[in-house]
């Protein structure tokens, strides 16, 4: 038998936070605001839990400012249940990431779905121990952030509509541009990276990857099992739900159906018996109808 | 040419499905390698390997799917199986936690995210006994084995914890052989 010892290990590294984003491959990570709204997803099948103040859907609602919630409240979560916990913070608010990292949270988000506390600049993610996740549109939105330090790309799709369009948009506007860069000369590589203000050698990465350097999820807008098995079907690697869990009818089937889905998202027979009789979905608001001022997605670009 | 199966019901599995070709490779074997998401497919294999994820996911899946008794049978019929991070944990005979119903194949009890959380993640060079050269073992959230029944050799300890153990035709490690070019762990479980 060999023995290793504590003082050789080295942690916050890109390959361990990189590494924690692809252990949530495949999964479900499901929007919570309390410790019992925690449980339920952990019985559900969730991979992990994303703790917020209120799910983007309320926030809409309600207006106002939006920002990190209560530390206890994640503390509690994280007693509750043995999943990793997230939690959210403002995009450029360092100090509730330094909070949020102090706490505990497995897992930082960067997000839109929260007031912009810095017009200017992001979070300089490669500072902190803990991964982060950010959301994106398109390509080079998705390659700044991994180039802050980003762990896990998320689109950013309309949060709290219940409408998938968004994030299908998004999804296939990374997919679009990956495709047409690994069709590229070098040349025009370089050219694509200056003209869409993404960093070159992620670039050239991805074009010769052929996918994002990261985990890809999809986020924003997923209500039903059958949007989840879309952005699976569209190459995203699992699943975010913020308002479509708890915002259903009976979130325990809601979030066991979703779970199913992401497992069986080419299998149509198997999606039908998933999707049976699991009460409605969320209400939500249509994308097309909603003016530009409400959207959240142009937040930190 | 071999059959061998990657468990895909949660977790990263085109990571372990590239480091089996590549440890297959170096051993001059010829294998093809499927993803599993439903039952049906495990009897067939030659070589198994359950990855890592969220144990209490990866094991109510398994349940779901049918797969988890499909895996007790191939690892009863002495066929060579790697079961890393939570697929250690879902193979063990006690995860100390009744979120997660384990397949008992390894005589081990593990504890859950023994080193703490995220932030408490690593990597390290670990010497790995039938290694030359110590390995690039990283850990994300790691479970420790706390307990080894009689015929469980362990192979790797940190801090006093064992993390790598074998049992027969089986290999558990608790950190992620799959997170780097080195592929002798799966070489070692499955071809060595």
């Amino acid at each position: 038998m060999s023995e290793t010892d504590l003082e050789e290990l080295k942690r916050g590294t890109d390959l361990v936070k990189r590494g924690f984003a692809k252990m949530q491959k495949g999964g479900v990570i499901m929007d919570v605001v309390t410790r019992e709204q925690a449980r339920v997803a952990e019985d559900a099948g969730a991979v992990a839990v994303m703790s917020l103040e209120a799910v983007p859907a309320d926030i809409r609602k309600r207006g106002g400012v939006a920002r990190m919630a209560d530390p206890g409240a994640l503390e509690e979560i994280i007693d509750e249940v043995s999943i990793p916990v997230m939690g959210k913070a403002r995009i450029g608010h360092t100090a509730e990431a330094q909070i949020l990292e102090a706490t505990g949270a497995d897992m930082i988000d960067e997000s839109e779905v929260l007031t912009t506390a810095d017009e200017r600049y992001h979070i300089d993610k490669r500072a902190f121990t803990s991964p982060f996740v950010c959301g994106a549109r398109n390509l080079g939105e998705a390659l700044r952030r991994i180039d802050e330090g980003a762990a896990l790309i998320r689109t950013k799709g309309e949060a709290g509509t219940g409408d998938v369009n968004q994030a299908v948009t998004h999804q296939r506007n990374i997919q679009r541009s990956i495709r047409k860069l690994s069709g590229m000369e070098y040349e025009e590589r370089d050219e694509w990276a200056r003209e869409h203000e993404a960093p070159r050698d992620l670039v050239h990465e991805t074009a010769d990857m052929g996918r994002l350097p990261v985990v890809n999820f999809a986020a924003g807008g997923i209500a039903t099992p059958a949007d989840a098995a879309l952005m699976m079907q569209l190459g995203c690697d699992g699943i975010f739900v913020g308002s479509g869990i708890f915002g259903a009818e009976d979130p325990t089937e809601m979030g066991t159906a979703i779970v199913g889905a992401v497992n069986n998202y080419d299998d149509p027979e198997k999606l039908r018996d998933i999707a049976k009789g699991i009460g409605k979905g969320m209400k939500g608001q249509a994308n097309e109808t909603m003016p530009e001022e409400e959207k959240l997605q142009g937040r930190g670009v | 040419m071999l059959n061998a199966g990657v468990i895909a019901v949660q977790g990263d599995v085109a990571e372990h499905a590239e480091a089996i070709e590549r440890a297959a490779d170096r051993h001059g074997e010829s294998c093809t390698v499927e993803t599993i998401r439903s039952s049906g497919t495990v009897p067939d294999c030659d070589l198994l390997l359950v990855p890592g994820g969220e144990s209490t996911t990866i094991s109510r899946l398994l349940a779901e799917e049918g797969i988890d008794e499909e895996i007790e049978a191939f690892a009863a019929a002495g066929k060579p199986m790697l079961a890393t991070c939570a697929g250690l944990i879902v193979a063990s005979s006690d995860p100390k936690d009744d979120r997660v119903s384990a397949l008992d194949i390894l005589d081990v009890s593990v504890d859950r995210n023994a080193f703490g959380r995220q932030k408490d993640s690593f990597e390290t060079r670990l010497d790995v006994a039938g290694l030359g050269e110590p390995f690039p073992a990283v850990f994300i959230r790691a479970p420790t084995i706390d307990s080894v029944g009689d015929g469980v050799e362990v192979l790797a300890s940190v801090d006093g914890r064992p993390v790598a153990v074998r049992q027969d035709n089986v290999l558990g490690t608790s950190f992620h052989p799959e997170l780097t070019d080195d592929s002798r762990i799966h070489g070692l479980a499955f071809f060595d």
